[in-house]
């Protein structure tokens, strides 16, 4: 179990998400960086569907009540357990009682603590990602207070420590400025529905994220991109990614925690293997859009996947190398 | 026959595609958007079919290479369509029109140039059919709004709307099953239950269900 003992902000238990029950309204919940949070369970050795803690604000303070393996990935980090530094993309080892303080985030918006064996709340509608709009799923469906002492399922037997290359250096995109991210986007129904001049003004600005960016979605800021006649949708289902263009014509793309419908009109959509990027964004930064092809938007999906491979492949490599020197006779005769 | 008169279909990323139905927004539409869901279900690495309004949202297991071969799919798939008549349960839902949670029934009337008992007794004339579900759990879109008291969708979302709203947003209407942002207009509020996540079918609506709302109050 682990025993939170500081939280700031909506921090909530999410896995890889709910993806099969949009026919009933619910949506997709799950990690804004879903990469880093398989990243962590790799780490691990766990299912990579198994559930760890979204961060979004610091400090953040836990307990593990019992010697256990955990890993804090996607942002960048500061953290300490007694008195060791945590690195960030890395696996370290607890002992019962100790607190980890995680106390700085100079990079990124969201944090992933995953703990060996997972976070071991209950299934809901297939998933463990908190639903907040239905309060279910996750941790009794809300985020997480002081004193909330969390589950932890039976941990696989991961030896030493073990850090990874983070998805952000490895999966960088060439010509981003430091304080903006460039994410590719497939144009989606409404596209022609804006003039030359406005589909210019969408691609060539840099779009302010506002303060009011959640998990539900991120409203930008920059100058107004309006079709040439208002366009007012039937109501249709809509993915996390998708950029909308309300009447006032300012962008809002949809994140984990949307609605599964709407009805203003689409102009593109974030790709899925750029949707962590988004993640990642801190609220004042800049986001610049990139025109894709679809072809292009699966290949950036097995550029992920390969990345994703490599770490699995390494991880396992470390584990195998480990358990061969720890178990062999002559290895324990030398120690 | 004129481009209009074919069906649009358009990409969500790699995750997902929308398939928009030509023609009025209707029962006879909806009911071959409901034929239309039920056949895609089936088809290969689509993980599921969800009708919008006299539209249809595929997502995919795995996004397809190529999308020429599921377009033409659609497309058969429609012209072949016929209605799915889904005999439903009727709901009667009272509802309190106005008051605070309702608080744009005054401005929906001037907007109308109707009064607010007009829009009240229109709101609440119909036999409603749930035509999809969607937005957020439980939520149910409802067919056959009379198109007098349509009103254009809100030029700012709003973050935070009351679960059990009842409102309009165009030529739509529908009921919140629980509070959150929305770009619609209240205009009264009900307590019913939409979802629960531990019924063995969550929602507790489906499409071709039908409501009625029964006028409990106006609030002025």
């Amino acid at each position: 179990m682990i025993e939170i003992l500081s939280v700031t902000g909506p921090a909530s238990v999410q896995d890889l998400g709910r993806f099969d029950q949009y026919r009933f309204g619910v949506g997709t919940s799950g990690a804004m960086d879903d990469v880093a949070l398989r990243a962590g369970n790799i780490l691990l050795g766990n299912d990579e569907n198994a559930a760890g803690i979204e961060i979004p604000m610091l400090p953040f303070k836990l307990r593990f009540d019992r010697n256990m393996a955990f890993a804090l990935t996607g942002a960048d980090v500061e953290a300490e357990i007694a008195g060791r530094v945590i690195p960030p993309w890395w696996r370290s080892h607890a002992r019962a009682g100790e607190v980890l303080t995680i106390k700085a985030m100079p990079r990124g918006a969201r944090l992933y603590l995953t703990v060996g064996g997972g976070i071991d709340v209950p299934m809901v509608l297939g998933s463990r990602s908190t639903q907040f709009r239905g309060e279910f799923g996750g941790w009794h469906g809300r985020p997480l207070h002081v004193g909330d002492v969390l589950p932890c399922a039976a941990p696989t037997a991961v030896i030493g420590e073990l850090g990874v290359e983070p998805a952000e250096i490895t999966l960088a995109r060439p010509n981003a400025a430091a304080d903006e991210t460039i994410v590719r986007v497939v144009i989606a129904g409404e596209y022609d529905g804006f003039d030359a001049a406005t589909q210019a003004l969408f691609w060539s600005s840099s779009w302010k994220i506002t303060p009011q960016s959640n998990r539900y979605g991120y409203r930008l800021q920059g100058p107004a991109v309006k079709p040439e006649v208002p366009i007012e949708k039937r109501s249709h289902g809509i993915v996390p990614g998708v950029i909308q263009i309300p009447p006032n014509g300012q962008p809002i793309i949809q994140m984990r925690d949307a609605q599964t419908s709407g009805g203003y009109p689409k102009i593109a959509t974030v790709i899925r293997a750029d949707l962590w990027r988004v993640g990642q964004a801190r609220l004042g930064s800049k986001l610049r859009f990139e025109q894709t092809a679809y072809s292009d938007a699966l290949a950036a999906e097995t550029e992920m996947s390969a990345y994703l491979d490599r770490l699995r492949t390494n991880a396992r490599l470390v584990e195998e190398t480990r358990t061969c020197r720890y178990s062999s006779p002559i290895s324990r005769a030398w120690r | 026959m004129t481009t209009s008169d074919r069906p649009r279909i358009s990409l969500l990323g790699t995750s997902a595609l929308l398939f928009e139905a030509p023609g009025a927004f209707d029962l006879p539409h909806q009911r071959r958007i409901w034929a239309l869901a039920a056949t895609a279900s089936k088809w290969p690495d689509i993980r599921e079919a969800i009708p919008g309004i006299t539209n249809l949202m595929l997502t995919f297991e795995t996004p397809p290479r190529e999308l020429d071969g599921l377009i033409a799919a659609l497309n058969d798939g429609w012209d072949a369509a016929e209605g799915l008549a889904i005999g439903g349960r009727e709901i009667r839902l009272p509802v309190t029109y106005g008051g605070e949670i309702g608080s744009s029934l005054q401005s929906v009337a001037d907007h109308c140039g109707l009064s607010v008992d007009d829009v009240v007794s229109i709101h609440a004339a119909p036999l409603y059919t749930v035509f999809a579900l969607g937005s957020h759990p439980g939520y149910c879109y409802l067919g056959g709004m009379d198109p007098r008291i349509t009103m254009p969708r809100r030029q700012t979302p709003l973050q935070r709307s009351a679960g059990g709203s009842v409102s309009i947003g165009g030529s739509q209407t529908g009921v919140s099953a629980s509070s959150g942002p929305s770009g619609w207009h209240a205009i009264g509020h009900t307590s019913w239950t939409f979802f629960d996540p531990t019924w063995p079918t969550p929602a507790a609506l489906a499409p071709g269900d039908t409501i009625r709302f029964a006028v409990e109050r106006v609030i002025r």
